[in-house]
């Protein structure tokens, strides 16, 4: 593991504690179906109109596995560099709510289907290694919604078997902001691998944070607590901070941490305790007798690995030996798949220099204005590439760029249609420059003697008043040329 | 009429064919008979007035190339029927009413068979003498205040009084085979994984096996080959070539290898047990079988593990009936209090013991234990079993260590009724197929079993052992209809 000082300390009195956190990324599968049944799992469908006999637990039901989400889940195992299990094991995890219909939840316990594996985090610092201690499949439970009525709950089930992979980090994260960065690049392997659309709003990614804080140089860890179901990654750096905070007190205080499972109220900015380790549940897992144990052939594990797109890293890698990039510019452009889609396909016939500046400068500031993802770009690739294109071969300035890019944002025409509509073509014609020019320097005469006298500054300011009279379509290296000469 | 409903299964199939009889008058016999069998208390729900019309639809339109061809058929109330209320003999399905059918129903009614009703059973098939259903026990029609077994009770009151040419039932440590003996009839529980479990209600998963109740080998053979079936909604359902086991029915069973376990001789069998056992043995003999005495050493701890495996099983099984979304519900103050509430008024008291008790395995801490341990025993009992079949082709044994008890008689004694499986649950708890046929009376007069043990997947050799045997044991039995309006 690449050795990484954290700088995030909490700073109480004369003691310094560091923060030790551990996650629990519940992944939602992209699927077109549930883990053990074929309702649909489009989200946002009225309630309950996605949900099966199976999915509702009606007697003598029996669940199916589907094996789609076995080999998504082969295949976010294989990105994280994980071993994958070739035989695993479904338990049940038994419990009474209302939105778990069989009064079980399906999931794995002591054979999950994927093992120890490593996620890559580009820090400030440099890299440092995630250690995740395993991925397991299960259900994911339905919804109980307490406020339509005063007096009754209401159950919707759509959401009930749909699956889960549950990515279980090592307690290997000493911050908020290493912890933005691990979901960030967990959501980026799990989007490249299209196994999860990693879409917080939707709850198709939720965490369970633990923490723990120690006083800095200890080796021991301290006592942890679990935030249970974080959905934001705001929220989980918020509810880290206040958790690490109150720990820290505690300590100091000379009072002990309870092991306890704690709620993040989002409007408090507070973490609550929900249940005491005595009081936590005994779920009673034991391995389902309704499904047998999941056996994977080599065979199956060799087809998905040969499913397994570039993945960030790799991408990083190569974007720095082909293209020249510098680390920090690949890993802007490897973070999101659609991104790096984005950008190899401009720069399939454009210069990488400049695409690389166009794509983080203006659109990047573009697609941040108008809260857009780069899939929903108003500017396809293919013309962004023929915009830097024109700009490469002189047919216009990079301030008539920029023109241009506005105009492409609302009708995402062919930038050489828009430059010729709206007369932007860069004036590379001598004859027409020189006419310009020689009004210039007619109109100008006493800074013309200034000039001749050595003030050779004033070249700047006779190149701008003849962009200014030429609209800004001069093309501004021949006019340096032709000033040049004409002002010896 | 009466002679109809002393027709068996392929007796009747033939007459149907031949058009000697029409499926209506076969339907109606056996709805007429029932519906003067209320001092049995088999059926939970009838069909009758359907049965009647499904019939009347078959007449019209006969197709002779099925199977169970406008066979009218009732079935234990543990499997879903479309349309029609399924309770699995308890008050929490009181008023429940699948939208759905059971796979092994459905490949009945593929089959050409009509559904006469639905039969009592034990609560969720938890117990030995059908007196732990909601809706009453039921009476032997071997005699009054006798219990049928269980927990096919109703299945094989019903099967044995002739109000349906044959029955299904469910097998989880000995429900098919138990009753069958208890009642002088012929019980199947096939191997696990041949039947599907898609549509019954649920005991213990990794157990229970449904399978065929018939008055004789015959039909029991060709009631098989129309429930088993691979399904895609059973993941434990297991693909083979099934037979077609009444074509193959061979009583030729020269050479044929039949264990004798010495751990199923216990102390306390009753002499004439031993001797139906002997006689059983005598016949196979005159076959041409060879004897060969085995042993099968764990045998004494499959009742313990049984009783560990099987409540574990249920009470995560059963959790689903909460009151939240079907069945029966008790309002409450509050969630809990619903829950609480609706559990412990919606079940009876077997199944509450049996889910307290697999509750108390599975906690944390005793886990490994019970449930584990349980589970070491199981394996070790089937790898007694896998050793014994490199020796023998099958396995004799008697089917109960007594014959019919009176009611009431065990309900205080739990374990005295759970001793009543000690010969059949080593045989669900190694997964494999065995059949009960009927093999004599006692001094009472009661009928008693005797059951051949098979090889996974192999039904066929001990459906042809047993059908050897019958002619040997000619079983007849006694029946008056004390029971009869």
């Amino acid at each position: 593991m690449t050795k990484h000082q954290s700088q995030y300390l909490i700073k109480k009195n004369n003691n310094e504690y560091e923060v030790v956190i551990g996650l629990e990324v519940h992944a939602q599968v992209l699927s077109n179906s549930k883990l053990f049944s074929s309702s649909p799992t489009k989200f946002g469908a009225e309630p309950n109109t996605q949900v099966s006999l199976v999915d509702a637990a009606f007697p003598g039901m029996l669940p199916v596995i589907n094996e789609f989400c076995i080999k998504q889940a082969v295949k976010t195992g294989i990105g994280l560099n994980a071993k994958i299990n070739k035989r695993s094991i479904f338990d049940r995890k038994n419990y009474f709510y209302p939105d778990l219909p069989q009064g079980y939840q399906i999931s794995q316990y002591k054979n999950p289907i994927v093992g120890e594996g490593s996620v890559t985090l580009d820090l400030p610092s440099g890299e440092k290694k995630i250690g995740i201690e395993r991925l397991h499949l299960e259900q994911d439970a339905g919804k109980s919604i307490h406020d339509l009525d005063p007096e009754n709950t209401f159950v919707d089930l759509n959401r009930s078997g749909v699956a889960l992979m549950e990515i279980v980090s090592k307690p290997d994260l000493r911050s908020p902001d290493e912890v933005n960065i691990y979901i960030k690049k967990l959501r980026s392997i799990m989007r490249y691998l299209g196994t999860c659309d990693g879409n917080m709003q939707e709850g198709s990614l939720r965490a369970d944070v633990n923490v723990s804080v120690r006083k800095k140089g200890d080796k021991k860890f301290g006592t942890r607590c679990e935030i249970k179901n974080v959905n934001s990654i705001k929220f989980m750096q918020m509810a880290i901070e206040y958790e690490a905070n109150r720990q820290s007190n505690l300590i100091e205080n000379g009072e002990t941490i309870d092991q306890e499972t704690r709620l993040f109220d989002t409007k408090k900015n507070e973490t609550r305790s929900m249940r005491s380790k005595e009081d936590a549940h005994d779920y009673r897992y034991f391995p389902d007798p309704d499904l047998l144990p999941l056996e994977l052939g080599d065979e199956f594990i060799e087809n998905l690995k040969k499913e397994i797109p570039e993945l960030p890293d790799q991408k990083k890698k190569r974007f720095i030996e082909k293209f020249k990039l510098t680390p920090y510019e690949a890993n802007i452009l490897v973070s999101d798949i659609e991104t790096s889609r984005y950008f190899e396909e401009v720069i399939k016939n454009s210069d990488v220099k400049l695409s690389v500046n166009w794509i983080t400068g203006e659109l990047f500031a573009l697609l941040n204005e108008k809260n857009l993802e780069i899939s929903h770009s108003p500017i396809s690739a293919k013309n962004l590439s023929k915009l830097i294109n024109l700009i490469k071969d002189g047919t216009i300035s990079g301030k008539i760029a920029k023109t241009v890019f506005e105009l492409m944002i609302e009708t995402d025409k062919n930038p050489l249609k828009i430059i010729e509509e709206k007369s932007l073509k860069q004036q590379s014609d001598p004859k027409e420059l020189e006419k310009i020019i020689t009004k210039v320097i007619t109109d100008n005469a006493d800074k013309v003697k200034e000039y001749k006298s050595g003030k050779d500054k004033l070249l700047g300011f006779f190149v701008g008043q003849v962009m200014k009279v030429s609209g800004g379509k001069a093309n501004p290296q021949l006019v340096n040329e032709i000033l040049k000469k004409k002002l010896k | 009429m009466s002679e109809i409903i002393d027709l068996n299964l392929v007796e009747l199939v033939q007459k149907i064919k031949k058009k000697e009889l029409s499926s209506k008058e076969i339907t109606k016999a056996f709805v007429d008979r029932s519906e003067k069998s209320k001092k049995l208390n088999v059926y939970i729900t009838d069909n009758f007035n359907e049965a009647i019309k499904s019939a009347e639809n078959f007449d019209s339109k006969p197709n002779f190339e099925k199977k169970l061809p406008g066979i009218p058929i009732a079935v234990k109330d543990l499997f879903c029927t479309k349309n029609l209320r399924t309770t699995a003999g308890s008050k929490i399905l009181n008023n429940f009413v699948p939208p759905y059918e059971s796979t092994v129903t459905q490949n009945l009614w593929d089959n050409g068979a009509i559904l006469l009703g639905k039969l009592n059973c034990d609560e969720f098939a938890m117990g030995s003498s059908n007196e732990t259903s909601f809706f009453g026990n039921v009476q032997s029609p071997i005699g009054e205040n006798l219990v049928p077994g269980g927990s096919s009770g109703g299945s094989a009151s019903a099967l044995a009084a002739k109000l349906t040419p044959v029955t299904i039932g469910t097998d989880t440590g000995g429900s098919i085979r138990q009753p069958a003996s208890f009642t002088g009839t012929v019980g199947l529980k096939p191997t696990y994984g041949s039947c599907s479990r898609y549509g019954i209600v649920a005991f213990a998963s990794s157990l229970d096996q449904a399978g065929p109740m018939t008055s004789n080998v015959e039909d029991c053979a060709l009631l098989l080959e129309v429930m088993s079936s691979y399904d895609l909604k059973d993941s434990t359902s297991v693909e083979f070539k099934r037979n077609n086991y009444l074509q193959n029915l061979n009583e030729n069973i020269k050479g044929k290898k039949i264990g004798i376990p010495k751990e199923y001789i216990t102390d306390k069998m009753p002499k004439e047990i031993e001797d139906l056992w002997q006689n059983g043995i005598s016949y196979l003999k005159e076959s041409g079988a060879e004897i060969i005495d085995l042993s099968l050493p764990n045998t004494p701890y499959a009742l313990p593990a049984y009783y560990i495996v099987a409540p574990a099983e249920a009470s995560s099984n059963l959790a689903r009936y909460d009151g939240v979304k079907y069945g029966f519900r008790s309002n409450g103050e509050n969630l809990i209090d619903m829950y609480e509430k609706t559990r412990s008024e919606g079940f009876g008291n077997e199944v509450k013991r049996r889910i307290m008790i697999g509750t108390y395995v599975l906690s944390s801490g005793y886990y490994d234990a019970y449930y584990l341990k349980a589970q070491k025993v199981r394996r070790l009992i089937k790898n007694d079993f896998d050793e014994a079949y490199k020796k023998v082709d099958a396995i004799l044994t008697p089917s109960t260590p007594s014959s019919a008890f009176k009611i009431n008689e065990k309900t205080n004694d739990p374990v005295s009724m759970y001793l009543n499986d000690i010969f059949t649950v080593p045989i669900n708890l190694a997964g494999l197929p065995a059949i009960s046929i009927p093999a004599g009376l006692d001094k009472k007069g009661y009928p008693l079993g005797l059951q051949i043990i098979g090889k996974a997947f192999d039904e066929q050799n001990i459906l042809n052992i047993a059908y050897s045997m019958q002619k040997k044991i000619k079983f007849k039995n006694v029946i008056n209809d004390w029971w009869l309006k």
